[in-house]
Formats: structure tokens, sequence, C-alpha cells
């Protein structure tokens, strides 16, 4: 294995680490605030790849295309908390499992119904389709580097906002103890619902700048939750930390797992990760509530 | 109250006595009489529709074990099914191109006798839920549903890369499997050899609901912390309680094998784990029999639905979310004042 290719398939894992830390981080502050497990993250992703695609063909401009999903997939995750969700947070783990495996199945359909059973066509921009040397000999994609530094970007302005500002600190405290900080006077239910939106939001982002890499369609929902999933366990849930340091690691073991074991083999690799840390450590690495 | 516990309230408090043998008799009996219903209409697609909602159901109670008595939502049972059919499908095509399975230090042969193939997928099954077990129970929560999920899919990519048998298209059973000498795969026979499986296996949960495991069993899903001081070895009995849900489930996945002739990486993907915990749940947790309605549910919707609309996960969705806000014990104990009950208390919470 060539030192080139150790550099490109880092950038690759990486990049799909901070992809997966934008779907885990709105999923581990979901469940740390609420105690409520959300299968249907995923169509967050999903939407967010949809609604830019659309708007990418109307105004061929990929900017306001990110912008527009980015807020339209913010405000359908309000409205499914505020309209559906909100009412099974009182309920069992087993009805959260229940109803949102059961969301996944109607907002399947639902974007069949919008957008049709065809996988969308979502070509990356003309400008950022070029490939750039990173070194000597090494050329690399412009558009996977963009989504690689704008991930950044967002992961380090959310830890902003939930390490330095009063809201982080609202929503650090429902985390680790929802009733705890109700009593000291925060508005738990109105904070969730912005930590929803706000989850729901960075799922699209996810959605919509991975859409042009792989293929839109409809289940790519599906596939991402899992590695999420994975990703929010391995970490500890409710600690945004803990997912970020997850991500990357899985990003990283996935893609070299990729290159140096057979296919089927490889799909194993962050499976058998997740097994051993839940063997050594079984409430993750980084849990908040022990 | 245990804040891990992952059931819904009012199935946890369900007093153990409630569980009556009568609704399993009757379900039995409802089976019986399919196959002349089945042979009057001359309809066989019918008997195929029941067979397969029958071994299901075997499954989804077999689940129920460990969901619904030990509070272990568990995302492995797809796996748990796929190796029951697997060992059949296995041992059938050694002894069909009559390769010894294994030939160091001693050669072991295949066989299509399934008096010989149906005990070992169970003992396989079970085998792997006790080692799993023991790694998996040391989580709680969604850990636990996790690191089940996790082994499940562990599985199904060995068996889609294990070449030899079939990778990722699947093991056609070519051999003709016996019981000793009796060809036990006419249609009519083979339903009947699973109703009386399903009744057997019902009957077992009954029991084991109200022996003195059940109730420990029941007793941890409710209140860990009291059971451990008490002195109870909860570990050990949840342990125990996973194992026999597994090894059954493993006999339902062989049912399932030797039904469709053919075994694949499909039959242990996640999502048939997921399906079978949503038949558990769909037909209700708390008694023994309710996930017997939920898997002839869960299948004749399916089946309908996909015929009328192609919309229909929509509408399977939808019904999915009501059962799981309105009525968290499931379809088997539904009646309209028990929803009044159930609604009036959560806008009361």
């Amino acid at each position: 294995m060539s030192w080139s290719l150790i550099l490109v398939q880092s950038l690759n894992g990486i990049q799909l680490g901070i992809m997966l830390f934008l779907i885990a981080a709105g999923l581990t502050l979901i469940f740390g605030i609420m105690d409520f497990v959300n299968l249907a993250h995923g169509t967050f992703y999903m939407l967010g790849a949809f609604v830019a695609a659309t708007f990418f063909a109307y105004t061929g401009s990929y900017v306001v295309a990110a912008v527009f999903a980015t807020i339209v997939v913010a405000i359908v995750g309000l409205l499914l908390e505020v309209s559906l969700l909100r009412f099974l947070y009182t309920k069992s783990h087993l009805q959260h499992v229940l109803a949102t495996f059961g969301l996944i199945l109607v907002i399947n359909d639902v974007t069949r119904l919008i957008w049709g059973a065809a996988p969308k066509a979502f070509p990356v921009p003309e400008a950022l389709s070029g490939f750039v040397e990173i070194m000597p000999g090494v050329t690399y994609p412009v558009y996977r580097l963009l989504i690689l530094a704008v991930g950044l970007v967002v992961a380090g302005l959310l830890y902003v906002l939930v390490s330095h500002t009063r809201a982080g600190m609202w929503v650090r405290a429902g985390a680790s103890d929802r009733d705890m900080a109700a009593a000291l006077g925060i508005n738990v239910k109105r904070v969730f619902s912005y930590v929803f939106a706000l989850g729901a939001g960075l799922a699209g982002i996810a959605g919509l700048m991975t859409g042009p890499i792989l293929a839109v369609q409809i289940g790519m929902g599906e596939q991402i939750i899992i590695l999420a999933l994975v990703v929010m366990v391995i970490g500890g849930i409710g600690s945004v930390r803990g997912a970020f340091l997850a991500s990357l690691f899985i990003g990283l073991a996935d893609t070299f797992g990729r290159v140096l074991l057979p296919t089927s083999l490889s799909s194993m690799t962050i499976f058998v990760i997740m097994a051993l840390v839940l063997t050594l450590r079984p409430k993750g690495l980084f849990s908040l509530n022990v | 109250m245990s804040e891990h516990n992952p059931l819904p309230r009012n199935v946890r408090h369900k007093p153990h006595h409630a569980e009556s043998v009568w609704p399993i008799l009757l379900i039995l009996a409802l089976l019986a009489v399919v196959p002349v219903v089945a042979t009057m209409l001359d309809d066989l697609f019918l008997l195929r529709f029941f067979t397969r909602a029958v071994i299901f159901s075997i499954a989804a109670v077999a689940l129920n074990i460990a969901l619904g008595y030990g509070a272990m939502v568990s995302l492995a049972h797809g796996a748990f099914m796929g190796l029951g059919g697997y060992t059949i499908g296995v041992l059938a095509s050694a002894d069909f191109f009559s390769e010894p399975l294994v030939s160091v230090p001693f050669a072991i042969g295949g066989t299509s006798d399934l008096l010989v193939s149906v005990p070992v997928a169970v003992a396989v099954s079970a085998g792997f839920a006790a080692i799993i077990g023991l790694i998996c129970l040391r989580t709680t929560g969604m850990y636990f549903i996790m690191i089940t999920l996790a082994f499940n899919q562990m599985l199904y990519f060995l068996f889609v890369a294990w070449e030899r048998f079939g990778g990722e298209d699947g093991l056609q059973i070519l051999s003709e499997l016996r019981v000793s000498d009796m060809d036990p795969t006419g249609r009519i026979p083979f339903f009947y050899i699973c109703v009386a499986t399903l009744g057997l296996v019902l009957l077992f949960t009954n029991r084991l609901a109200r022996s003195p495991f059940g109730l420990v069993l029941r007793g941890i899903s409710q209140n860990e912390t009291r059971m451990t001081a008490v002195g109870i070895p909860v570990f050990v009995y949840r342990w125990v309680a996973f194992t026999i849900s597994g090894a059954l489930t493993g006999l339902a996945g062989a049912y399932l094998a030797i039904s469709q002739m053919f075994v694949s990486p499909v039959d242990l993907y996640w999502i048939r784990s997921a399906d079978l915990v949503v038949m558990a749940v769909l037909g209700g947790i708390s008694v023994a029999w309710g996930p017997v309605v939920g898997a002839f549910f869960f299948l004749a919707a399916e089946l309908l639905l996909s015929s009328w609309s192609i919309y229909w996960n929509m509408l399977l969705g939808s019904f999915i979310i009501l059962v799981a806000i309105f009525l968290p014990s499931g379809l088997a104990l539904f009646s309209p004042l028990r929803l009044l009950r159930t609604y009036r208390r959560s806008s009361d919470g």
C-alpha cells in the first residue's frame, strides 16, 4: 500500500466520518435529552438530498439549493416533532422503535409519491467537478475536499454552539439530567423542539452534500442510519464529543476495511468494532448518564 | 422503576395468572381446518400462505420469550432463524454431493434426514444464542438493541461471503428431505407438522410464563434492582431465556428452509429481525399467543396491501404508528374499552 493511497483513503475515511457525525450528532442529542429512539432520523438525510436536487435543477445554483434544502428539512423535522413525535416521549423504547419504524415506511412512500421511484439526478456542480493535486502525482476531487471542509466547519460551529453558548448549556443540561434541568427553569420541551429541528437540518446537510457522490434514491436513509446508530452507541449515547471521535474512527475503519479486506468481510468491520467496544465498555466510550 | 425498561407500562404490570390456554386451543382448532378449506377451494396458494404464517408465528412466539417476558429487545433473532435454515441447507447439500462436511479429525457427512438435521439446527441456533448472549447481556437498553443488531449483521455478511454455501445467491436444497423413511414435505402433512409445532411452542411458552422460572424472569423485567437484592442471579435467568428463545427461533428457521427448499442471506438480514419484533409487538407481547395474531396480521397486510396499491407501505406504516401509540398491548388484547382507558391515561400524564 503506497503512501499516496493511504493519503487518499484517509481523506475518504475522514469525509465519511464527518458525514456520519452530522447525522449521529442529532441522533445522540435527541436520545440524550428525551430518551427517544428515532429510527426515522435517516429519512432527513434522504430528504436533504432530494430537496436539494430539486432546487438545484430549478435554480442551477448549488449554494441556493443547499441553503433552501437545509431550511426545508429543518422545518419538516420541527413539524414532525410538534405534530407526532412529541406524544411518544412518555412511551417506552419499544413503542419508539415501532412508531418510528412505521414512520420510515410512511416517509419513504411520500417521497416516492413526490419524486417518483427512480433515482434522482444530482450532478456535481460544474465549477467543482475538477481534481486538485494534493501531493506530487496524487489528485483528489475538488468536490470531496469541499464537503470535507464544509463538514468540518459545520461540526466546529456545532461544537461552539453546544459548548460555548447559553442555548448549548441548556442542551447539555437537558442531556445529562432532564428532570433537574426542568426544575432549574429550563423549558426542556421547547429546547428539544429546536434540537430536533437542528438535528434534522444537520442530517439534511449530510444528505445534500453526499447526494452528488452517491445515488439520490429512496432507502438511502436506512443504509446510513445503521452506521449512525453504531457511531452513537460506540461514542456513548448523549455525548457529542463521543459521536465525533467515533464517527472519524468508524469512517476510517470502514474505508480502510474496504481497501484491505474482501468486500463482504469488510462490511463486517464496523460491527466487529462495535461488538468489541460494547464488550469492554457496555455504555460506550464517552457516556454521559452512567 | 428501572429507567432502562424498554416495555410499555401496562404490559410490564400484567399479572401472570392472566394467561389462559383457551385462546391457544382456539387458534389451533382454526388452523386445523385450513387444509380442508384449501382443498375445497382447490387453492394451493392459500395453504402456502398459511404455512408461511404459521412458521413466522413460531418464530415470533419464540422471540417473545426474550422480548415480552424478559424485556430483551433483540435484533438478532433473524440471525437465529437464518442459522436454523442454513443448518438444514448445509447438511442437505453435503448429503446431496456426498462431500464430508468436516474431514479432520474424523469425517462428518451431511444428512437429509430431518430427524437428525432439525435437532442439529436447533442446537446450532441455541449455541449461537448462548455465545452471543454472554456478550450482549452485559449491556442494557439501546446498547443491547444495537449489539444484537451487530451480531445479526456479522452473521449476515459471513454467509454473503461464504461462497461454498452459495454466497449472496443462497443455497438451494437439492436432496429429498425425509423423516426416517417418510416424505414429510407434502403440503398438507407439512402444514400439520408446523401447526403441531406451533401448538407445542405456545403451550410451552404459556407454561413457562407461569413457572417459577417465568415468574422470576418477569420479576426481573419489572424491577431488576429488587430481584438482584433478593439474591436472584439476574444474568443467568436472562441468559437462559435468551438461549431458549434463540433455539426455538432456530426451529422456525429450519421449517422455513424446508418449506422454501431454499435458504439465502436475506433470511438473516436485520430487516427480518425487525419484522419479527414488529409482528410480536403488533400482536401483543403480554400473552403467549399474541405474536401469532401479529404474524398473521403482518403477513396478510403485506400480501393484500401490496396487491392493492404500490403505496401499501404508507398504509402499513401509518397503522403501525397508530398501534404503537394507542395499543401498546397489541391487537390480541384489543377492545374498545381498553383503548379508551389507555387514551385517558396517556392524556392524564
